[in-house]
């Protein structure tokens, strides 16, 4: 069971507090209508689902109910960063799809 | 009966606390501090089980978790426990104890030659055939029992966190927990045994210059002195799992009994506790479990381990024999037959499988008067029903062969040690495999970071004063980790008197003259009697993964996980691969270490506790009227108000027509509500529904749909402007919570530019839906400041004023096509207005209704139910709802650019309509189709997604979805039912009452 | 590893497996017992590489051998056969699925179950004992009989029973009106049931190798060699094996196997979670399903309680589960169950499930020419495994898509056909 720190709590506390929320770092078009029909089907559908250092976001539901990003190992499950959503990730050659 | 096995003095045994136990319905007596396996072997019972497959005889061979054969049920009826380790039951007064396997399970044994492993795959090759068999199969498998009737007993689940836990409170464990605590660590410390100490409870020499067990005792006492340490004294830590998450099982005394073991507290409540701890360090201190040798008719009851002879003998006072055989491959079971000289029963001999012997241990056998017949090994064991003698021969000093003539000496006890095996299970549920040592002949574990360590002979320590060592200095490196101490031990470590061990030999598999095909059964899992001769012929037939392996021949699949049997398994096949025993690996170990009750894995979550139960403010007075009730998500909701006498039908019957004639009354305090307030607030709702928000005046109120980007109706619901920049959205009862996540998905990820916060209010308000043509006058009994009138308080208007005094927002929106007033109060003076409201509409025979009236009156007015009506793959325009639909809005909304995607422009998509029908009502969920008859596949047209009794219109409505629906209307198809009968049906508009609406806007 | 095994000719000297033979070889102590399959040296070049030898890998490779004599055919594994999925899954078959899309391409599959056995000359120990899911509340009880009711018009078996049918055909279930969540009544598919999981990868290893096809163990993929928009073979850790064609079968790593193409999936990967009790006497017949309470249970025929979880709510690849997801099936179990809840956990484990956005496999060719991928099976790949390996041979072989694997192309992320088998949403009202 995982121990997550929460960025804006800063607390580590039990997975159990915590939702997931998927992929980060996938932004809405900003225009879909301007998508081909695959393009949007990229967008809604398919994803990065790294083995290793992934990038994805959760949310603190049983907390401060804010989301944020965590790099965590998908095998190891050792989480290797946490940031706000909204920030650049620290360094774009570990996780998704590296 | 007598106890002809039990020493007059000695032993951890309280001997003036008798106890009266029964086993396989035997009268016995024991003694407080025994366990079963000890009661048992000091009345010399030899056969405690027939085995798994062969149905042989079995005796105990081990004392702790390791033990295969000696498993029983425990006790009678509900609160019976199945497959208890008879070596791991401490003995209470009453306990009722039957062997877990019946006799005749073993039934098959006479075959035994025709069931090698891997039968079952090369037999019964027919499906049908199969089935019956697999009856029988069924009938001679299984162990034990199952508990007649709900357990009676709870179990708790504690959370901890601490700085260190440490697992096992032998010697290398205690000295870990001492050096953590000392350094002001915050300390767990669990043991699975009843007493703490491990070995040292049978130790005889001295520790740190006192007796083993002073030297336990005065470090538990210094332990219970800390105020941060947590001692869990029969609590096996069972998983460790990501980030030091751990469980730890706590065995309380049996509910059931058990008051006369010693020290036990006197018990009331869970009768186990689940511990789950999260530490920052992580100490396994798990110890070793000694390996057995591999010989023909190994499995013979009086083949035990050495150790155990040891352990029975010196904690418990019990010789589980009279004339002893020790083979050997290494020093540390001498010690086993000279105490065994020492109680006054004699030693045959001890074989030792090293060519040469020599040292301390070799010199005291030697002393105690014990022939000790080097390069030998015990080949195979004879006897009936127990140990009558040891076949013995000569080894080749390297390459396991016999070097001479076997022969025979007689004796009821072979007690053998093969080495020891370091307890790695919860080192490697980590996922790290361990990794093998020649020199230590043991798989070692191997690290996964530094949040985990290891002291003691779990780590390889071989000798007592290394586990301590060892031991020590990982309490301290643990402790100065969480940032407690220097990481240096507080103390030298105790001195105690080991003579230094000569080296042992590796030996799995003893030969015999004959090969393992066939030679007499040469056992290396006792409990699921997979055997040397098994494993080779899996690895003849290419099964060369240790886990195929594994899975071919059941090795280590028991109830004991390959405790005993793992090591020898995997040195046998590397021998028939020709690879060495690293290459070949180990397998995965899962958790638990030993089984958990699954009631201590529920924990309290069971019953009412399984999901929490949600109710509205007026909950107690559907329940005073008798209401019938349907869950919906988590709420309790009434679904019909029964009166004497009235079935479903005609309680439904009445309450529709009360809502449709005169007044009627429902409960709609479970709709979701979130309060919607920002700069923003309009931007956002325009993005999040299908529907336009930007020019929603202040006091009205719009119907939206909510899509996933996928394009599917994921919620529908009515939202109001209460104030400039406030809104109040309603989501559906089962959806509330999904939707406020979906919101504050967007707007934190996605939008935090938008000046928009939201907040669910669900719970913070009581809703009464006063419904029907005399609502309005209803409503004017008790709320005198807002004007109810037609024009003045118009269709999808909010109001706010008050109702029978208390504040309130009043919605005038309607589910049910009638004229109808939603009240919101405050949720604590909810039955306070409610019980106005029935007052008030008391002369109008107010009448209550639950969800299933107002299913069918939504029904009647073609109203969708999301989840009932669409299935998580409908859109707008499938459900007809384009009307609902804004395009062209300057965002536009989430899952609009879905809507165009091709397969959502099909025609032939499931559409929807309403259904008529004859007579009956029909099933929801039946089919639909169009050709009455016809063999399979036949071509599906849709299904009934829902179908009533309409009062209203005296005849059965439903609702559905067709292929094509819309513009199929007036065609003929049927339903297809389960009985075979198909009932014609004409597709057609699915609103059936008031169409143009008149009735809600008087 | 031993020597490899090249010299045994296949096919002709495969051993049958039979009663009399069983009781010859007993009389020569079982020693001279044929191997199951060779241990070939892996070729330079094949026909068709299959990546993945699970028992959807090693199906596929029968049925490309046995039904379109397509035999130069490596099937490459990473570990042991049958070591993925295959191997850690609670074995539950059965067809009755919402869709016909799904429910024809499962009772596909369960046909071919019912005489596997036989076909392939080793005991899957196929036992149809029938499947129960469980309605809990009135929504789940339309689901079932809409569910049924389509399953019917497709010629597959199905019944709507009533709680007191259920309670009989499984006397220990807590049906208790009052219980949080009352069972109101199932489904029962009768030809449904349970099989043995490591037979299947077993038994086609053995057919597939006697009809020529290698298969090599402990052989990483560690690349897909793509030329000018084909596949042209796969980089090992033994070397390049060149082949004309590469299916991708590999459930929990479809997603790195598809990156190695430059190719992105529709899927996430998540570990589904499974236990185990201690063996206990014959106690329940039926296979159990609860979706609604996340628990599926069956008895194995040594007698331990065979228990799935629901899939954890991350993405891992980790092989084991979230404790809390763990804890809440097992307080199903016990509410399901009262009685066993003295019962006792013996081990529980975790496997990678990949799983679609609507529930539902990918069959079929990919964006790169000759490159097949079968996976995203989530919960449903074991029951399918006859099925799948079927219709996948016959699309590789004929390069087009099997009928039955046709609605379960990639196309249809774009074109928004999902086949969408997640049941009927939350009920809502």
């Amino acid at each position: 069971m995982l121990r997550i720190r929460c960025p804006y709590c800063e607390e580590a506390r039990s997975e159990e507090e915590f939702a997931y929320a998927g992929e980060a770092h996938i932004r809405r078009p900003e225009d879909p209508e301007a998508l081909s029909d695959r393009e949007w089907g990229e967008y809604l559908h398919f994803r990065t689902n790294a083995r290793g250092p992934h990038r994805e976001m959760w949310v603190h539901a049983a907390g401060c109910r804010r989301y944020f990003n965590v790099l965590r190992d998908t095998v190891s499950y050792e989480i290797l960063d946490v940031y706000p959503i909204g920030k650049a990730p620290s360094d774009d050659s570990t996780g998704n799809g590296a | 009966m007598g106890t002809p096995r039990r020493l007059p003095s000695g032993g951890r045994i309280d001997r003036d606390r008798p106890i009266a136990f029964s086993f396989n319905r035997r009268e016995m007596r024991g003694f407080s501090g025994d366990t079963l396996a000890s009661a048992l072997l000091a009345h010399g019972v030899a056969t405690v089980a027939r085995s798994f497959k062969y149905g042989r005889p079995r005796g105990i061979v081990g004392h702790g978790v390791e033990e295969p054969n000696a498993i029983v049920d425990l006790g009678v009826g509900a609160a019976m426990t199945p497959n208890v380790r008879a070596t791991e039951i401490e003995l209470f007064a009453g306990l009722e104890a039957r062997t877990s396997r019946a006799p005749w399970q073993g039934a098959v044994g006479p075959l035994a030659r025709y069931l090698p492993a891997g039968f079952y795959y090369k037999m019964f090759l027919h499906a049908r055939g199969f089935r019956t068999w697999e009856r029988f199969l069924r009938a001679t498998a299984g162990l034990g029992g199952v508990p007649e009737g709900p357990d009676p007993d709870t179990y708790d689940h504690l959370n901890h966190h601490c700085d260190v836990l440490v697992v096992g409170a032998g010697p290398a464990g205690l000295a870990a927990a001492l050096e953590a605590c000392r350094a002001g660590a915050r300390v767990v410390l669990a043991d699975e045994q009843a007493e703490f100490g491990g070995s040292l409870l049978a130790e005889t020499g001295p520790v740190d210059g006192e007796h083993a067990s002073s030297w336990v005792a005065r470090t538990v006492a210094e332990l219970e002195s800390h105020p941060d340490a947590v001692l869990l004294a029969r609590s096996t830590v069972s998983g460790l799992y990501d980030h030091n998450f751990v469980t730890v099982v706590e065995r309380r005394p049996d509910a059931a009994g058990a008051p006369d073991v010693a020290g036990a507290p006197d018990v009331a409540g869970a009768r186990e506790r689940l511990h789950r701890v999260r530490a920052g360090q992580v100490v396994l201190a798990t110890g070793a479990i000694e390996r057995p040798l591999v010989f023909a008719n190994n499995d013979l009851p009086g083949v035990m381990l050495a150790s155990s002879v040891f352990t029975y003998l010196h904690r418990y006072a019990v010789v589980p024999g009279e004339r002893m055989v020790l083979c050997t491959t290494n020093d540390s079971a001498y010690r086993t037959a000279i105490d065994w000289v020492g109680a006054g029963r004699e030693v045959a001999a001890i074989v030792d499988a090293r060519p040469e012997p020599s040292g301390a241990a070799m010199q005291a056998a030697t002393r105690a008067g014990i022939e000790v017949i080097h390069g030998h090994a015990v080949i195979e064991a004879r006897g009936r029903k127990r140990v009558r003698e040891a076949v013995v021969a000569p080894l080749h000093g390297e390459d396991d062969r016999l070097t001479g003539p076997p022969r025979r000496i007689g004796c009821d006890l072979i007690a053998c040690s093969g080495g020891w095996t370091p307890t790695l299970h919860l080192a490697a549920q980590t996922g790290v495999k361990p990794r093998w040592s020649d020199e230590a002949i043991a798989f070692l574990p191997v690290p996964a970071g530094d949040a985990v360590t290891w002291a003691g002979s779990a780590g390889g320590a071989r000798s007592l004063p290394a586990c301590l060592q060892t031991g020590a200095a990982a309490g301290a490196m643990a402790a100065s980790r969480t940032g407690h101490g220097e990481g240096r031990v507080s103390a030298e470590p105790p001195e105690t008197d080991e003579p230094p061990e000569t080296p042992s030999r590796a030996l799995f598999l003893v030969p015999h003259q004959r090969p393992p095909s066939r030679a007499p059964k040469q056992f290396v899992d006792l409990q699921l009697d997979v055997t040397a001769a098994d494993i080779e012929l899996a690895a003849r037939e290419g099964y060369e993964s240790v886990e195929h392996v594994k899975r071919y021949t059941a090795l280590g699949f028991g109830t004991e996980q390959g405790k005993l049997g793992n090591v020898n398994g995997v040195a046998i096949l590397a021998r028939a691969l020709g690879q060495d025993i690293a290459a070949t690996g180990t397998t995965m170990f899962r958790p638990s270490y030993t089984p958990v009750t699954f009631g201590a894995v529920a924990g309290r979550d069971v019953g009412g506790f399984f999901d929490p139960e949600r109710r509205t403010p007026m909950h107690g007075w559907h329940e005073e009227q008798g209401a019938e009730w349907e869950d919906v998500g988590r709420w309790k909701r009434p679904r019909y108000y029964p009166k004497a006498g009235e079935g479903m039908q005609d309680a439904v019957n009445r309450e529709c027509l009360a809502a449709r004639d005169g007044v009627a009354i429902l409960d709609a305090s479970t709709l979701g509500k979130i309060d919607i307030q920002g700069a923003d607030a309009h931007v956002f709702l325009d993005r999040i529904y299908t529907t336009g928000f930007r020019r929603l005046g202040v006091g009205r109120c719009r119907y939206g749909l909510m899509l996933h980007e996928d394009g599917t109706i994921f919620d529908d619901g009515v939202t109001a402007r209460i104030a400039g920049h406030r809104y109040l959205m309603h989501t559906t009862t089962g959806n509330a919570e999904a939707v406020f996540d979906w919101l504050e998905l967007w707007r934190q990820t996605e939008w935090p530019d938008l000046d928009v916060y939201c907040t669910s209010v669900t719970d913070h308000w009581a809703t009464a839906a006063l419904v029907g043509p005399k609502s309005r006058e209803v409503l004017g009994r008790v709320c005198d400041d807002i004007d109810l009138s037609r024009d003045a308080f118009r269709f999808m208007d909010v109001r706010e004023g008050h109702v029978a005094g208390v504040p309130a927002r009043v919605f005038r929106i309607s589910f049910s096509g009638e004229l109808s007033f939603e009240v919101n109060v405050p949720a604590h003076r909810g039955r306070e207005v409610w019980d106005a409201l029935i007052e008030a509409g008391a002369e109008f025979d107010i009448t209550p209704y639950g969800t299933e009236a107002m299913h069918v009156l939504r029904a009647e007015k073609g109203f969708i139910i999301v989840g009932q009506d669409t299935d998580g793959s409908m859109t707008p325009a499938d459900m007809g709802m384009d009307w609902a639909v804004r395009r062209n809005k300057p965002f536009g909304f989430l899952g609009e650019r879905s809507l165009s995607l091709p397969d959502h422009l099909r025609e032939d998509r499931l559409q929807f309509v309403g259904l008529a029908s004859g007579d009956a009502v029909l099933p929801e969920g039946a089919p639909l189709v169009e050709v009455p008859d016809g063999a399979p596949p036949i071509p599906n047209q849709g299904f009934v997604s829902s179908a009533y009794h309409s009062a209203r219109l005296s005849r059965p409505i439903a609702l559905g979805l067709v292929r094509g629906g819309r513009t199929r209307l007036g065609e003929i198809l049927h339903c297809a039912l389960a009985d075979g009968r198909n009932l014609p049906v004409t597709i057609v508009d699915p609103v059936f009452y008031d169409p143009d609406g008149k009735a809600q806007d008087v | 590893m031993p020597p490899p095994h090249n010299t045994l000719k296949p096919h002709a000297l495969m051993q049958r497996y039979s009663l009399p033979r069983l009781l010859a070889h007993a009389r020569r102590h079982h020693e001279d017992w044929q191997r199951a399959w060779r241990n070939p040296a892996p070729k330079d070049a094949y026909d068709t590489v299959i990546v993945g030898g699970g028992g959807h890998g090693l199906a596929t490779a029968y049925y490309l051998a046995k039904e379109h004599g397509v035999t130069d055919v490596a099937v490459i594994e990473r570990g042991y056969l049958g070591g993925g999925n295959t191997g850690r899954n609670t074995t539950i078959v059965r067809s009755n699925y919402l869709r016909d899309a799904s429910t024809r391409l499962y009772d596909f599959a369960l046909d071919l179950w019912r005489d596997l056995s036989r076909e392939i000359n080793f005991n899957v120990m196929f036992s149809a004992r029938g499947v129960l899911n469980l309605g809990h509340t009135l929504q789940d009880m339309r689901d079932i009989e809409r569910r049924v009711g389509a399953n019917r018009l497709n010629g597959v078996d199905g019944e709507v029973l009533t709680t007191a049918e259920v309670q009989r055909l499984v006397p220990l279930m807590n049906c208790s009106p009052t219980s949080r969540y009352p069972v109101l009544g199932a489904s029962w598919q009768p030809r449904g049931g349970v099989a043995r999981h490591d037979a299947v990868a077993w038994g086609y290893a053995r057919a597939a190798d006697a009809l020529g096809v290698d298969l090599l163990q402990q052989t990483e993929v560690v690349g897909i060699r793509v030329e000018n928009g084909a596949v042209t073979g796969v980089e090992t850790d033994l070397g390049f094996i060149a082949a004309r064609r590469v299916a991708c079968v590999v459930a929990g790593n479809s997603g790195v196997l598809a990156r190695m193409a430059g190719l992105r999936l529709p899927i996430e990967s998540r570990p589904l979670q499974a236990l185990v009790s201690e063996p206990l006497k014959p106690c329940l017949d039926p296979v159990v399903m609860s979706a609604a309470v996340h628990c599926y249970i069956s008895q194995s025929a040594k007698g331990d309680l065979v228990i799935g979880a629901g899939t954890d709510v991350y993405n891992g690849y980790g092989q084991r589960g979230s404790f809390p997801v763990l804890e809440h099936a097992v307080a199903a179990v016990c509410e399901l169950f009262p009685a066993f809840s003295r019962v006792r956990m013996n081990r529980h484990w975790g496997g990678i499930v990949d799983i679609c956005p609507d529930a539902c496999p990918v069959i079929g060719p990919s964006p790169v020419r000759g490159l097949y991928f079968n996976c995203g099976w989530g919960t449903g790949g074991f029951k399918s495994t006859p099925g799948s390996g079927y219709v996948f041979a016959d699309t590789i072989a004929n390069e087009r898509p099997h009928p039955l694997a046709a609605p379960f192309g990639l196309d249809r992320f774009a074109s928004g056909a999902l086949v969408d088998e997640h049941g009927a949403a939350a009920v809502a009202h």
